[in-house]
């Protein structure tokens, strides 16, 4: 295995090479941009052998990888913030129509106020289109989890798109060593993608996307959730394969750190957690029973995995990096709805909005918050604002 | 049989269009619908190795409500604005799969095309994506009840431009989608008409036989929306033509050809078949004519301006 020092962008295209992708369709938007360079420098070096469509609109490259994953191939697409939220209307049909298309998105602050910096308002409003989503930390995990999703996306028992959601700036344009996976290695563990549900070909001809009546579409939605389902098992599947053959765990849906024994859990996702990590090893050999939960698939939602963790600590925090307004941070959202009937506190901790930078001190702040929760067996305010100029946390 | 017309073999004439249908009857378009003529054709000249893609429109509908279906050839839906891209991400994955000789068309209504369309239809002919893009124009949203769109004419009635009392139809002109496309400089851009169905065959032909972005825009009657006799398309279709409503002409490789000159006969006539012109005054008819004078004109000119002999 070779080590280099790349990018979460980089990792992120050359993840795409080594998954062989046959069509590529894509449109540049500050910070995904670096992810559409190195593939367009691949295909014109002759390293990848991909037809490479440079759409005209997200929307475009979004309906040229259904309509390309619709006849049969293996395709891929990046994109971020505004760029996600115009193929919104096309990210249903990959969904629905079961095409398991596979997309890094660089999650950045949707408008307005335009902003470029990290947020997680882009994916998660996504979150009912039939695609799943993973959350990813560094950029070995970007390069690991690409390739990945196109396994876990291909598989006969889910068949659904994926996208592989990546913290902009802070992953994106940073550097860290990456291990390369080896083509050879990489061809074992992703073979050819031979779909036989979705493939437009005069010999044998299908129609996908008909005009259906309500006779039958309430039956589509079924299959698109129990896919969804399905997908759980084959996230930990396909986790326990390439922690076999690459050498890196990653615990599957979520990652524990120090639960065992811990009162007080924040559960994070993206980037922050690599911080709150550090806060965990602090805190516990200052004495205080802390522990972590990385929060790495957003769909399908792990509630089961969730509802293991509650039911160890006091106390539980959510971390969010985005918000729905007057409801919570969405990630809170999905861990309070599967903790129901569950005693414990559960709080939302808000901090980060619009790329600002979640501190250690912030992070603390968080544990205290569910430390404090923990002990007393209530929480003063369920949503705290962190680092919110004028606003008491 | 094969003839040849400017250096080009064309084998299909009406008499000798295949016999068989990859569009077949029952499909449930309204009586005198002019698009199913045109799609009827298209396939059987086409023929069995196509691929196809429908955006949402009056097609998607009468063509096959799920679990029926007129089509004996693959088709794709996705969405309503996006069908020149659908097309070419089909197009690029049959060639991954080293199958380079299927036909790939698209169908859409002049508001999937030329309005909501455009972006992803202007992006693909940049890009002189490998498709057959097929516009019928129908000149409103029919599908959704008759409303105007870029392509409706001055003056015509629809159910967002009625016949009020202060204000008489469509304020404003059909777009020259047409011309645009031209201005696109890809391979092959022509107009035709379902009244003039020889010329429309022929140009279907031309398309099918050549490599990169082809559009057709043809011009196809809708008498439930034109409120006119289910009986007449093809009567009306050829009164378009010959009162210069519309103009029949075709780019190939930057060389304009007109292929039917213009009787320039009065609107009138055209106009008195069609419900959707009954309101017109004296003067909104007369604003009509002026506007058939001057396309005809600029058409004429523009045909000039690119002829065979013009080129270098």
């Amino acid at each position: 295995m070779v080590k280099r020092v790349v990018t979460g962008n980089y990792a992120a295209a050359f993840a795409a090479m080594l998954a062989k992708v046959d069509v590529i369709a894509a449109y540049p938007i500050t910070p995904q941009t670096f992810i559409v360079e190195h593939l367009s420098e691949f295909v014109n070096d002759g390293l990848l052998d991909s037809a490479f469509m440079r759409c005209e609109s997200e929307h475009s490259a979004m309906s040229a990888c259904v309509a390309a994953s619709a006849t049969g191939v293996r395709t891929y697409t990046a994109t971020a913030s505004q760029g996600l939220a115009l193929m919104h209307e096309v990210l249903f049909i990959a969904g629905s129509a079961h095409l398991p298309v596979v997309m890094p998105v660089v999650n950045r602050t949707v408008a307005g106020p335009i902003g470029i910096w990290a947020e997680h308002n882009d994916t998660m409003p996504q979150r009912d289109c039939g695609w799943m989503q993973v959350y990813v930390e560094d950029n070995q995990e970007v390069m690991d989890m690409t390739i990945q999703a196109f396994k876990i996306a291909e598989d006969k028992r889910v068949l659904l798109p994926i996208m592989v959601c990546l913290d902009a700036f802070i992953l994106s344009h940073t550097v860290e060593p990456v291990d390369f996976p080896e083509q050879d290695k990489v061809d074992k563990f992703l073979p050819p993608y031979r779909p036989d549900h979705a493939v437009l070909d005069p010999k044998d001809p299908m129609i996908i996307g008909s005009f259906s009546p309500p006779e039958y579409i309430q039956e589509v939605r079924y299959q698109t959730d129990e896919t969804m389902r399905n997908a759980l098992e084959v996230v930990e599947e396909v986790n326990a394969e390439w922690a076999k053959e690459f050498g890196r765990d990653y615990g599957g849906l979520i990652e524990e750190y120090k639960t065992d024994g811990a009162d007080a859990i924040l559960i994070t996702l993206g980037t922050v957690t690599s911080t709150a990590r550090d806060i965990v090893d602090e805190y516990r050999a200052a004495g205080k029973k802390v522990g972590l939960v990385k929060l790495r698939f957003f769909r399908p939602y792990p509630t089961e995995a969730i509802r293991k963790v509650a039911s160890k600590c006091k106390a539980i925090g959510v971390y969010d990096r985005a918000v729905s307004f007057s409801a919570g941070g969405p990630s809170w959202i999905e861990a309070r709805n599967a903790l129901y009937g569950y005693t414990i506190p559960v709080i939302n901790v808000l901090a980060g909005l619009g790329g600002r930078d979640v501190t250690e001190p912030d992070i603390r702040l968080m544990f205290d918050k569910v430390l404090e929760a923990a002990e007393k067996g209530e929480a003063e305010n369920e949503i705290v604002w962190i680092g919110t100029r004028g606003v008491k946390p | 049989m094969d003839r040849h017309q400017g250096g080009e073999t064309i084998a299909i004439t009406i008499k000798t269009l295949p016999k068989e249908e990859l569009f077949t009857s029952g499909h449930t378009a309204c009586g005198g619908c002019g698009s199913p003529i045109v799609v009827r054709a298209a396939m059987k000249i086409l023929g069995e190795n196509t691929v196809t893609y429908f955006p949402a429109c009056c097609l998607l509908v009468f063509g096959g409500t799920y679990p029926h279906n007129a089509f004996k050839v693959p088709y794709l839906h996705v969405l309503f604005e996006n069908s020149a891209v659908c097309a070419a991400g089909i197009k690029h994955a049959l060639n991954k799969q080293g199958k380079e000789d299927v036909n790939v068309v698209a169908f859409a209504g002049d508001g999937g095309t030329g309005d909501i369309g455009f972006q992803a239809l202007s992006g693909a002919a940049e890009r002189n994506e490998d498709i057959l893009y097929i516009c019928y124009d129908n000149e409103a949203y029919m599908n959704t009840g008759i409303q105007r769109s870029g392509s409706t004419p001055f003056g015509a009635w629809t159910t967002t431009t009625p016949a009020g009392t202060k204000i008489g139809g469509k304020e404003l002109f059909k777009k020259d989608l047409p011309k645009i496309m031209m201005a696109h400089n890809v391979p092959y851009v022509a107009t035709a008409s379902v009244g003039h169905p020889a010329d429309m065959i022929r140009k279907i032909e031309k398309a099918k036989n050549m490599k990169g972005f082809r559009y057709l825009q043809i011009f196809a009657p809708c008498p439930t929306g034109w409120r006119m006799d289910t009986s007449k398309t093809v009567e009306v279709a050829k009164k378009a033509v010959n009162s210069g409503m519309w103009t029949l002409f075709e780019m190939e490789d930057g060389v304009v050809t007109l292929n039917v000159k213009p009787k320039m006969e009065p609107v009138d006539d055209y106009l008195k078949m069609q419900g959707r012109f009954r309101h017109l005054t004296d003067e909104q008819i007369k604003i009509i004519q002026g506007w058939a004078y001057k396309k005809n004109e600029m058409d004429l000119k523009f045909v000039e301006a690119f002829s065979e002999d013009k080129k270098e």
